[in-house]
């Protein structure tokens, strides 16, 4: 199993998937996460599992709310404009407190946009997207390998906090061929047992009522509270990050996925001409590693936030710095990729600035 | 000495909260019935819908889930897929199954999943105060056609029997009523081939029940009968309209 094998990121998720143990799969073609349903549709039915190729993404997630509620695990990819269509399921899957994973392999939008690469579903991914307080547990994987890791992890956590959680990819991550290691599934052994709640099962219980609906008074208000609780002990347990010389750097950039190999690339270079650079790569985007960035902003005093998107993820590292720091961005969009060299010159830009000035590079 | 009727096991001991003469509560008894009948109860799962039976989980004394509003089939589909041994019972409203939830409604048919639809038709949007629903009859009022339903403006009424019962994963279609003993009686047996039919892994099945909304309608409940009768089931025929065993009546 040590061996490394040549594969599409689409496919890793689905393999990943696979190994992890979902029994339905629903799903419905967009660009550019075909190859995933398609890699689902031979790879189910080989093991017996489900597959269905729905006749939406809104009943695919709702078919994902079925089989969850029966104690299966269950999954479903888009991208952004299947996602945006997913919503609605993914917020009665939240108040139904079900676990759900889910991926998007985010392309350019808004509206039908493009089909190429982007992170501009990053709102959507990290602010619940659906109606109501609630959150979504979500993974940005930064190559093939890390896609599948977190797919697996991703199955986990979703069943550990009976929450949704998902993988923020993107047209390049999902398309792109790197080697991986077929990392065998570990089930963890601490995972809560579905037993008591998982419906047409009631030999040991009172029949159950599985639902997103509370009229009574402040009934919704002390279900939202709970879940609350649960956001906050995921907050607590669950935030990841890749922090790359930091230490002595003056400037630190922060990225995921794509942008994040893009920022690498530029740091080291950075390096090499003699500036002191650093890269936060935060791998869950919810929740986002907002302690971290603040211990950094006592000493660094400019951050640049490297993006596939036009002033998303900033918003987020402005939120956690408090205003002890200068947060540039770095974006581009609608299948734009950050440069290198572009990257390179901002963060000179950013070393020669002065006072409280905010370089803002499109 | 031998029980003959009583409260199905299947029904909780409550009050329906239904308006005087709605049909629901007869719906839901018929449903209850054949749960025991069958004896389901530990492996039944009901859908609530959006609607005024949104609570149908306070009168069956059996699993309950609420779906989004239309989406009941594709729950229903995870719910039967995920687990092949849950028996689903998927109730719903004429909004929900044949305006908002059309797709899910034709493609689970489509697919032959193996559970039971019981689709209750008023012609109204009930619990929303009266609205026009999909198969609110030419003519009629309803808050949102307060001049009586112009097919010119607002299409024509529904008949989900005559649009679904030839796809081919359909086991079972039928449409009953619930305006007197007999037909209660007849639509049982449709409910009971319909839950044959998903036992016996037979494919898709619907059970019609054309049923009165007096609140809505603005009538007293016998009048709504007499309505009922006069109009909807001179528009929505009774009867099977598909039988995968080809029973006759």
């Amino acid at each position: 199993m040590n061996e490394k094998i040549l594969m599409k990121g689409n496919e890793a998720i689905g393999e990943a998937a696979v190994q992890a143990g979902c029994q339905c799969y629903f799903g419905y073609p967009i660009t550019p996460q075909n190859e995933l349903t398609a890699y689902m549709s031979k790879r189910m039915i080989e093991e017996d599992r489900v597959f269905i190729q729905s006749e939406s993404e809104i009943a695919a997630i709702n078919m994902c709310f079925g089989a969850a509620a029966v104690g299966v695990r269950t999954m479903t990819s888009s991208s952004g404009p299947g996602i945006s269509l997913k919503q609605e399921g993914i917020s009665y899957i939240a108040g139904a407190e079900l676990p759900v994973f889910y991926v998007n392999v985010m392309r350019g939008g808004p509206g039908l946009g493009n089909i190429a690469p982007a992170q501009s579903d990053y709102f959507q991914c990290t602010r619940g997207g659906g109606h109501g307080d609630y959150r979504v547990v979500v993974y940005a994987p930064a190559d093939v390998q890390e896609l599948y890791d977190y797919t697996m992890l991703g199955f986990d956590v979703a069943d550990r906090y009976r929450n949704p959680s998902m993988v923020a990819a993107d047209g390049i991550l999902g398309q792109m061929m790197e080697p991986l290691v077929l990392n065998e599934y570990k089930p963890p052994t601490d995972l809560p047992s579905k037993a008591p709640w998982r419906l047409g099962d009631p030999a040991t219980r009172e029949p159950l009522w599985m639902t997103s609906v509370h009229l009574g008074e402040g009934k919704l208000e002390e279900h939202n509270l709970r879940l609350q609780a649960k956001y906050d002990e995921i907050a607590k347990n669950e935030v990841r990050f890749e922090e790359i010389m930091v230490d002595d750097a003056e400037i630190v950039m922060v990225a995921y996925g794509t942008s994040a190999r893009i920022a690498r690339s530029a740091m080291v270079r950075a390096r090499a001409e003699g500036m002191k650079v650093g890269l936060l790569r935060p791998i869950t985007l919810w929740p986002f590693p907002d302690a971290k960035i603040l211990e950094l902003a006592d000493r660094v005093k400019n951050f640049l936030v490297v993006e596939m998107s036009l002033g998303q993820l900033v918003e987020d590292v402005r939120l956690a710095v408090c205003g002890k720091a200068r947060v540039h961005l770095h974006g581009r969009t609608a299948g734009g990729v950050p440069e290198e060299d572009a990257v390179i010159a901002q963060l000179k830009q950013v070393r020669d600035s002065k006072g409280d000035e905010i370089l803002r590079n499109f | 000495m031998e029980r003959v009727f009583g409260m199905p096991e299947a029904m909780k001991p409550e009050r329906t909260l239904y308006c005087p003469g709605c049909g629901h509560g007869i719906a839901h008894r018929l449903v209850a019935e054949l749960v025991d009948e069958f004896k389901l109860r530990e492996k039944a799962i009901g859908i609530a819908p959006v609607g005024c039976s949104v609570f149908a989980d306070k009168y069956w004394n059996f699993d309950v889930i609420s779906a989004a509003h239309g989406r009941a089939p594709a729950v229903a589909t995870g719910m039967s897929r995920g687990n092949p041994d849950c028996f689903v019972i998927c109730y719903q409203g004429d909004g929900d199954l044949a305006a908002i939830g059309t797709a899910e409604t034709i493609h689970a048919a489509n697919r032959g999943e193996h559970f039971v639809t019981v689709f209750i038709n008023n012609a109204i949007y009930g619990m929303t105060g009266g609205q026009m629903a999909p198969t609110t009859l030419v003519g009629q009022r309803s808050q949102t056609c307060q001049l009586g339903r112009d097919p010119a403006i607002m299409g024509y009424p529904i008949r989900v029997c005559e649009l679904v019962h030839e796809l081919p994963g359909v086991a079972f279609v039928a449409r009953g009523t619930v305006d007197s003993p007999k037909h209660v009686l007849k639509t049982r047996s449709y409910l009971k081939k319909a839950f044959e039919m998903a036992l016996g892994r037979k494919g898709w099945s619907l059970v019609e029940i054309i049923s009165p909304c007096p609140t809505n309608w603005g009538m007293t409940p016998l009048k709504a009968l007499e309505w009922m009768r006069k109009e909807m089931l001179e528009f929505y025929q009774l009867g099977v309209f598909a039988d995968c065993e080809g029973g006759q009546e």
